[in-house]
This record gives C-alpha cells, sequence and structure tokens, in this order.
C-alpha cells in the first residue's frame, strides 16, 4: 500500500480564531515502511494522526488530499470515511487503557464491533485467539471485562484490536508514553512483529521520543509547529540529521555510558510559537542559531539527497 | 507558603490544567451527581480566565433566561409588598372575588376576604428566605462533610460517608414530618434549618468525589509537602479550584429547599403566623377553591414556584456550560 | 463484594435503629397529652370515671412504666408486628389502617416510579441524540421537575374534573359503588386513581430525562465511544453502548428518588382525598393521633429501606466493575 499526502491542513476552531495546527504536510509512506513521526508537544502528529481516522469535534479540514494506495480518502466527510476505518486504515489510540466499554466482555464487544461492520465474528474468532496467543495473552481474556486487566494487558488487547481485520494503514498514537521502558520495549517490537506477520502494511508511529523510533522505524518524520521539518531514514535522521532543529534535538540527546560533569545538559532555547496566527517564514527561524534573511520566506520540504527532505534554506 | 514553593505550585497548576483534557476512567462510583463531580473536576480550572467566562456568561442563553426569570420574581419580592394594599391575611376585601383593579384586589380574594396579591408577595418573600437560608446550610454542611471525607480519606473518611448515607436513606421527609409536629410554632428560619440540615446528604457525596479528584493532583501533594495544614490546604487549593461547583451546587440546594418547603407547608408543618405560598394552596384545597373555581388563588402560587425553580435549574445548566468549556457548543 | 454488602446492611441497619428511636420519641415529645385528649373525646362527665378511664388507657398504652421500659416494649411489639392503636379511630389496631390505605398509596408509587423512570430515560435518550427534540425536552423537563407535586395536582383536578368533568374530583372510587372484584368496580378505581398518579408521573419523568440525557452525553464522549468511532461501528452501536452504561446510575438514582416520591404522594393524595398512607398521615397530624403516625412512619422506613436493599442488589447484577473490583472506598 501506499499513503500520499498532499498539502493537508486541519485546524482547530477555537473562539479566539482557528489553530493552525497541521499547516499544510506533504509526504509519502511506500508500501511496508513503517514512518515514526515525532516532533515536541502540540507540533501537529497527533493531530495529523487523528485527522486521517477520524475528524472529530474542534477538528476542521481546510484542504488537501490523502491518497491510499491511489485512492483518495474523503477525510473531510465522517460519513464516507466509515467505509474505510477498521479495514483499510486503523488506530491505537493514545488512550488505550480506557478505549474499551467497561461493562461489556471483551469477547462480547468485538465481536459485536465486527458484526456492526457487517464482518461475521465467528469466521474471525480463531484469528483473534490466535493473535491473543501471539502477543501473550491467553484466550480467557475474551470473557474478561477490562477493569480485570492490567494496564499492559490492556495495551495489547488494544493493539490486537485494532489490527484484527489487517488494515493496510495502522497509526500508533503514543502508544508507548505511559509505560515502563521494559514494556515499552516490548510493545515496540509487537509492532514490528505485525508487519511481519502481514497484520499490517504500513505505520505511522506517533511518539515523541526518538529512542524508540531508532529501534523500529523505517524512516522518521520529524514535525514542529504544524510543519513538516524533515524526513529521512532514521538512521541518517539519528546520526546525520540536517535540519537545525533535527539537529538541535538529537545533540541535546544526553549519551548513555557516557558521564557528564560539570556540564549542563542544554535544551533548545526558547518556546514553539503559537500557531493561533502563526509567524510567517520558517516557524523556526526564532530559535534558530542559523537563522538568516531568506528564513522569513518559508521554506519549501524538498528532496535534498535520495530519500531525504529537508524544510530549510541552509539545505538547500 | 513559601514564595518559591508558591510559584512552583502555580506552574504545576498550569501543566496539570494541561493535562486536564486527558480523558478520566470513571471509578466505581456512578451517582450521576458524582460522575458529573469527576468531569468538572477534570475540566474546570476553577475561575481561570475571568472575562472569558464573562463573555461565555452573557450569550448564554440558558443562563440568561434562568437569572432573568430569578432576579425578576426576586424584584417583585422585595418590591411588590409596597403596591400591596392589604395585609396578607387581614379580612379587608369583598371574598371570593376574581382580580380586579378596584379596592386593590389585584390578585382577586379568598373565599374568606382577603387579599390574594398581598398574599402572594409575602409569599415570595418567605420563599427567598427559605431558599436561601435552607440553601446555605444545606452548603455548609455539605461542604464540611464532603471536603473533610474527601480530603482525609481513611478512617474518617469512612465514618462520614456512613453518617451520609444514613441520612440519604432515612425517608427524611417523615423525620421532617415529625420534628415539625413536635413544634406547633415556630418560624421561617427554624423551618430552613430543618430543611438545611436533611438536604445536604447528595451535596456532601458530589463535593467528596470532587474533592478525592482534585487530592489527586500535584499541586495538592506540593502543599502537602511543604508542610502545610489540612484546613489551610483545603481553603487555597482545593476551594478555589471547586468554587464554580459550589455555586452550582448552592443554586440546586436552593431550589430543593424551595420545594421541600413549599410541601411542608402545604401539609400544615408550615412556620406559624405567616402564609407562604405552600400555606396559600394549603388553604385554597381546604378552602374549596376548587369548588368554587377560585383559580387566581391557586394558579400564582404554584405558578412562582415552578418558574423560580425552574428558573435556577436553567441557571445552573447555562453556568455549567460556562464553567466546563467541553461543554459548550460552538 | 461481601464487604460491599456487609455496609450497606450496617448502614440500613444503623439507619433503622436511629429511625425507631426518633419515631418512638414523638408522642413523648409531643406537646400536650394524648391520653388525656383521647379520654376527652369520650366525653366522660364523672370525675372518678374518667380517672380510672386515664390509668387503663395509660396501662393499655404503657404510659405508666418508666421511659426506657417503654423504648423497649416498644422494640417488642414492633418485632411483634404490633403497632399501637389508633387514638383518633379508637379501637382500630394501626396495623389495621396501615394495612387498608397502603395498598392505595402503593399503586399509585410503584407504577409511577417504573413508568417515569423507563419513559424519562427514553426520552432523555432521545434528547441526547437529536438537538432539535433536545432544545424543547429540556426546558419541559426542568419545568416539570421545579414544579410543586400538589400544585400540578390541583391544577390537574381542576382542569379534568372541574372544568372538563373528564376523571373524578377524588377519593379512591365512587360512594355509591359495591366494594367488590367486579368489573365495574376495577373500572371505577382505576377511574379515581388516573389523576393522582398522572401527577407523580409527570412530574418524575422531568428528573430522569433531565438525568439520562446528562448520562448520555457523558458516555458518548467516553474513551470508548470515541474508540468505537474510530474502528468505524455505526452510530446504532455506540449509543447502544452509551445508553446502556447510562443507565447504571440511574438505578442508583431511583433509590435516592424515593423521598421525593414519597413526599409527592403525600401531598397528592391529600388533594384527592385518596385514601393513601399520606392520607392517613395527613388526618393524623391535623388530630394529633401520635401511635397513627408512628406507625405509618415506621412502615415507611422499612419500606424504603427494603426498596434501597433491592436496588443495591440490582446494582450489583448489572454493573460488573462493582461485582469484579469493589475495594472498599473509590477505586
Amino acid at each position: 500500500m501506499s499513503l500520499q499526502i498532499e498539502n493537508l491542513k486541519v485546524y482547530y476552531r477555537t473562539l479566539a480564531g482557528d489553530v493552525q495546527a497541521l499547516d499544510g504536510v506533504t509526504f509519502n509512506i511506500a508500501d511496508g515502511e513503517i514512518m515514526g513521526l515525532a516532533g515536541e508537544s502540540g507540533c501537529g502528529k497527533s493531530t495529523l494522526g487523528n485527522s486521517l481516522i477520524y475528524l472529530a469535534g474542534r477538528m476542521k479540514y481546510v484542504e488537501g488530499r490523502v491518497l491510499l494506495d491511489g485512492k483518495e480518502l474523503p477525510v473531510w466527510n465522517i460519513r464516507e470515511m466509515n467505509h474505510h476505518r477498521f479495514k483499510d486504515l486503523s488506530i491505537i489510540p493514545q488512550y488505550a487503557m480506557s478505549a474499551m466499554n467497561p461493562t461489556r466482555k471483551i469477547g462480547k464487544m468485538t465481536a459485536e464491533l465486527l458484526e456492526s461492520r457487517g464482518i461475521d465474528s465467528h469466521a474471525v474468532m480463531p484469528e483473534f485467539k490466535r493473535r491473543l496467543d501471539l502477543v501473550g495473552l491467553s484466550n480467557d481474556v475474551l470473557g474478561m471485562y477490562p477493569i480485570e486487566l492490567s494496564g499492559g494487558m490492556k495495551q495489547r488487547t488494544v493493539m490486537v484490536i485494532s489490527t484484527l481485520l489487517d488494515p493496510s494503514l495502522l497509526i500508533a498514537d503514543e502508544i508507548t508514553s505511559a509505560l515502563d521502558v521494559s514494556t515499552q520495549k516490548a510493545v515496540a517490537e509487537m509492532l514490528v512483529e505485525f508487519r511481519q506477520r502481514g497484520f499490517v502494511k504500513s505505520m505511522i508511529v506517533i511518539t515523541h521520543d526518538l529512542s524508540i523510533l531508532y529501534q523500529v522505524a523505517d524512516t522518521i518524520l520529524i514535525m514542529y509547529a504544524g510543519k513538516l521539518a524533515e524526513k529521512a531514514a532514521a538512521s541518517t535522521i539519528i546520526n546525520s540529521p540536517r535540519h537545525p532543529y533535527t539537529r538541535l534535538l538529537i545533540s541535546s540527546l544526553p549519551e548513555v555510558g557516557v558521564t557528564y560533569a560539570g556540564k549542563r545538559l542544554t535544551g533548545i532555547a526558547g518556546t514553539p510559537p503559537a500557531l493561533l496566527g502563526p509567524p510567517e517564514g520558517c516557524r523556526f527561524r526564532e530559535r534558530c542559531p542559523f537563522a538568516f534573511e531568506k528564513c522569513l520566506e518559508e521554506p519549501p520540504f524538498i528532496e535534498v539527497e535520495p530519500e531525504h527532505f529537508v524544510a530549510c534554506w541552509k539545505e538547500v | 507558603m513559601t514564595e518559591k514553593a508558591k510559584s512552583t505550585a502555580k506552574r504545576t497548576t498550569g501543566k496539570t490544567s494541561e493535562k486536564s483534557d486527558a480523558p478520566v476512567t470513571p471509578a466505581a462510583s456512578d451517582i450521576p451527581s458524582e460522575r458529573r463531580a469527576k468531569k468538572a473536576a477534570v475540566t474546570s480550572t476553577g475561575m481561570g480566565n475571568a472575562r472569558e467566562m464573562v463573555y461565555f456568561a452573557i450569550r448564554n442563553r440558558k443562563l440568561v433566561i434562568g437569572l432573568i426569570i430569578v432576579v425578576f420574581f426576586a424584584l417583585f419580592a422585595i418590591f411588590g409588598p409596597y403596591f400591596a394594599q392589604h395585609k396578607p391575611l387581614a379580612y379587608t376585601s369583598p371574598p371570593g372575588h376574581a382580580p380586579t383593579l378596584s379596592h386593590g384586589n389585584y390578585f382577586g380574594t379568598d373565599y374568606t376576604g382577603r387579599d390574594i396579591y398581598a398574599q402572594f408577595v409575602g409569599g415570595l418573600r418567605l420563599l427567598f428566605e427559605v431558599g436561601l437560608i435552607g440553601g446555605s446550610i444545606a452548603a455548609v454542611i455539605g461542604m464540611i462533610v464532603g471536603f473533610t471525607a474527601g480530603y482525609k480519606a481513611g478512617y474518617v473518611d469512612e465514618i462520614l460517608t456512613m453518617i451520609t448515607n444514613v441520612t440519604l436513606c432515612l425517608p427524611v421527609f417523615a423525620v421532617i414530618l415529625v420534628i415539625s409536629s413536635y413544634m406547633p410554632v415556630k418560624g421561617v428560619v427554624t423551618e430552613a434549618i430543618f430543611i438545611g440540615s436533611i438536604s445536604w446528604p447528595w451535596a456532601a457525596r458530589a463535593l467528596r468525589a470532587q474533592t478525592f479528584s482534585l487530592t489527586s493532583r500535584e499541586f495538592v501533594s506540593l502543599a502537602r509537602l511543604s508542610g502545610e495544614r489540612s484546613w489551610k490546604i483545603i481553603f487555597k487549593e482545593i476551594a478555589p479550584n471547586m468554587s464554580s461547583y459550589l455555586f452550582m451546587m448552592f443554586i440546586l440546594l436552593f431550589g430543593g429547599a424551595i420545594l421541600i418547603a413549599a410541601t411542608l407547608d402545604f401539609i400544615g408543618l408550615g412556620p406559624s403566623g405567616t402564609m407562604s405560598l405552600g400555606q396559600m394552596l394549603q388553604y385554597a384545597v381546604s378552602g374549596s377553591a376548587l369548588v368554587l373555581g377560585l383559580w387566581w388563588w391557586f394558579v400564582p402560587p404554584g405558578l412562582a414556584i415552578m418558574l423560580i425553580v425552574g428558573g435556577a435549574y436553567f441557571m445552573n445548566v447555562g453556568l455549567d456550560e460556562v464553567f466546563n468549556p467541553r461543554l459548550r457548543e460552538m | 463484594m461481601r464487604r460491599y454488602f456487609a455496609r450497606k446492611l450496617i448502614t440500613y441497619g444503623i439507619t433503622f435503629f436511629a429511625a425507631v428511636t426518633v419515631d418512638w420519641a414523638i408522642p413523648h415529645m409531643m406537646p400536650g397529652d394524648p391520653i388525656a385528649a383521647l379520654v376527652g373525646r369520650l366525653g366522660v362527665q364523672d370525675q372518678a370515671t374518667a380517672d380510672a378511664l386515664y390509668r387503663s388507657f395509660a396501662k393499655a398504652f404503657r404510659q405508666d412504666i418508666p421511659l426506657w421500659k417503654q423504648y423497649f416494649y416498644f422494640w417488642q411489639s414492633l418485632f411483634h408486628g404490633d403497632l399501637g392503636i389508633s387514638i383518633m379511630q379508637f379501637p382500630t389496631p394501626v396495623t389495621t389502617l396501615i394495612s387498608r390505605s397502603a395498598p392505595y398509596t402503593l399503586s399509585l408509587l410503584i407504577p409511577a416510579i417504573l413508568l417515569s423512570w423507563y419513559v424519562g430515560n427514553k426520552v432523555g435518550a432521545m434528547a441526547a441524540r437529536r438537538k432539535g427534540l433536545d432544545n424543547t425536552v429540556l426546558p419541559i423537563s426542568y419545568l416539570l421537575t421545579a414544579t410543586p407535586y400538589m400544585w400540578l395536582a390541583i391544577l390537574l383536578a381542576w382542569l379534568f374534573a372541574f372544568i372538563w368533568r373528564v376523571f373524578p374530583i377524588g377519593f379512591a372510587y365512587d360512594a355509591t359503588m359495591q366494594k367488590g372484584w367486579t368489573w365495574a368496580f376495577i373500572v371505577n378505581l382505576l377511574y379515581h386513581w388516573f389523576l393522582p398518579f398522572l401527577t407523580l408521573f409527570l412530574v418524575s419523568l422531568g428528573g430522569w430525562a433531565i438525568g439520562m440525557r446528562n448520562m448520555i452525553i457523558y458516555e458518548l464522549e467516553a474513551d470508548y465511544s470515541h474508540y468505537l468511532e474510530a474502528l468505524g461501528a455505526p452510530r446504532r452501536l455506540v449509543r447502544k453502548y452509551a445508553f446502556r452504561n447510562a443507565m447504571l446510575p440511574q438505578i442508583t438514582g431511583l433509590a435516592l428518588s424515593l423521598g421525593a416520591i414519597l413526599g409527592g404522594a403525600l401531598v397528592t393524595e391529600i388533594v384527592f382525598s385518596y385514601p393513601g398512607l399520606g392520607f392517613q398521615i395527613f388526618r393524623a397530624i391535623s388530630n394529633k393521633d401520635y401511635f397513627v403516625i408512628q406507625g405509618i412512619f415506621l412502615f415507611i422506613i422499612i419500606g424504603t429501606l427494603v426498596a434501597n436493599f433491592i436496588i443495591d442488589i440490582a446494582y450489583v447484577l448489572v454493573d460488573p466493575r462493582t461485582r469484579i473490583g469493589m475495594q472498599g472506598g473509590q477505586a
């Protein structure tokens, strides 16, 4: 499968105006690619993930196209998108711990969900049980209520349910954020295994944790203040990033096995711009050590090397 | 609290209010008021942005309409009696007359010759008295019990919850009946005290749930760590965040007190020597107003109660939307 | 779960004990002497006879022994089902009075509670779905729940019994009717029953509709609803789950609302002179018939506690969370 996003803009409606959370992003994901989507809080990564699946509440579609396997996805139309949800694209939500109906047994809930989508639940149940086994959950889970499971177990159950119909695209929204480090590793590895076994074709893994992405993702897309900053293979991003923001990000990560004595851990000075009436030009220029006059004009997101996209005048 | 701790607490409060948009898993208690209390605790950030709130308040139709109704009757209660040409209990008018401008019987008279208008405006005053006093007493008791139970938790909580549940279970109406019959002569304030002392349980419950959700937040732990005394924490950290909720709770208690008072008065357990709206209805029924068709006797009192209490409830819904941004429609 | 029920039983036990004690204390706290009043009613001229009567009545009513013994005997008679004798309607025992009037009150309460709960929940659920419906249902429901029961009773009586003579004015059945299980009698009973029932039904309806609407909105915003939507579940399924989950607090709400509707039944019976417990209590208060007040009060307490207990059981059966994860206090 392949995903093509063209100039997607999704804003949030507020009384004070539109918050330009996702302001014109364009990129592609190839078949079988696990793309990590990283950035700080408020950069628009969750908006991107959620707008693909369900444009809820305050989100407002402004413009842009989404093409899955060459077919246009009507993301602006909640009703029509229903054909595609769960079957063509699916999501493991950020709130996976509380994503299941607390008063319904898990097996029953899944069966009802499948039936409501017009799928014969009996045909799918054996596969469901097999996959639960795969992630280390016993079949007894089907007869339990969510309250009887631990956080990690619920996470895994939701992962299985979300991928039950073998979607082409899976969006994993901050699925490791609430977990401890060893569970994080297990969950990340599970994602890769899902792809290996063909449960999922491609993935967007949304997180702010670059270290996980390094383990799991093929490519990483860095976002900043609603715009794309850089996209490249994971190793390239970590080892030889080109966008100033990415470089500062990577260098602000402490190294394992190195002791710092008498040195302070530096972050990136400043804060991201407000997205209600964002500044002109490159959104990073206020904090960028390399900014010059050209930066008042918005830099295009272009391919500077094969499969390496950067949005920075310095790198053009 | 030291200045340093205060500023740290402020920053933490700021962060917490961001996280307040994160989902909250419903706990095992499922009383409607408690669920809403949890939801309110998560979404409201106290008297955050005052200007923004006023902006919303003015535009909220429910709040405005409710407020207008209640204020209208309140003004009527305050100024109405000055226009009354008779005393409520005086037999100074021709009996059984329909509303007329002559002789000052704007609302007509009852069948013994008493002026309805005078009774009505007097009754309105009594209604507001009982509502405000009774509601306040219930609110205060509920606050104390709810806060303490929610904040202290553990043993203290168990005892207080037991007391709350017992009071809740007691067919308190029957209790009031009984105790009221013991006091043949009483005033409005006494009645209000009775009412206040039986309506607090559900308020205590809801406030306890609210307090629970708030005490689990960081800024309270911080205050505790810095050695702040319990009641100080309650007043300075928790209460401001719940002020909006408390206010809405008070409005509900106000409405409830009015209804209970009306019922008590109707049965004959009202204050002595007065003519409240409930008592008007009582006399109307016993005075065969139905048979005689004296609709002006029984329609106004009940109508006023319905509109005032209904208006107060409306205000509450509107206030809820103003204080909890999540509920606002775009 | 055992702990959950244990706590409930303890609460009920304490409530019962407290209520019975207050109940017993009534005649002893009332101003005036009920026995003297009773003797007075008999209109005996001769003082000596009056004194003798007074003594024998005092004995019958156990007023001649120390207070704490009276309290003890009270509990004793309670367990024997003896609630004393009415002063005003001497020598009718209170239990007889109760058994005569209770069916009428229950016939009003039970259908009114159940129907208003059911219909109110359905209406509230519908209002939560459609904005247009919501804009009419909400104000009406709030006004209904703010309406004093007796006022609505008076209005209904006035409109339907006086102006448009569709229903009778009051009482349980026409005085001219032959009592007995004949079809005609039953119809007549229903005829008289309808307006009081309607009063209770309408006012309670408002409260349930509002509650349900709010609960459903809350459930529709819950994470599990969002998850289902994200996976493309039809609105039908999401709403079905929301409805089921919203019902739970409504069940608990039943217990909380009992007090209010009891008061409502009381005043409605007064307006319609409907011979239920409420009407009895009203007459007893006016006539200072303390033992009747005591007895009916006790009956109400026991009834309320039993109802509460039933509701608690129902709740545990319906909500898996309480069944599984009850860890004393909050989860």
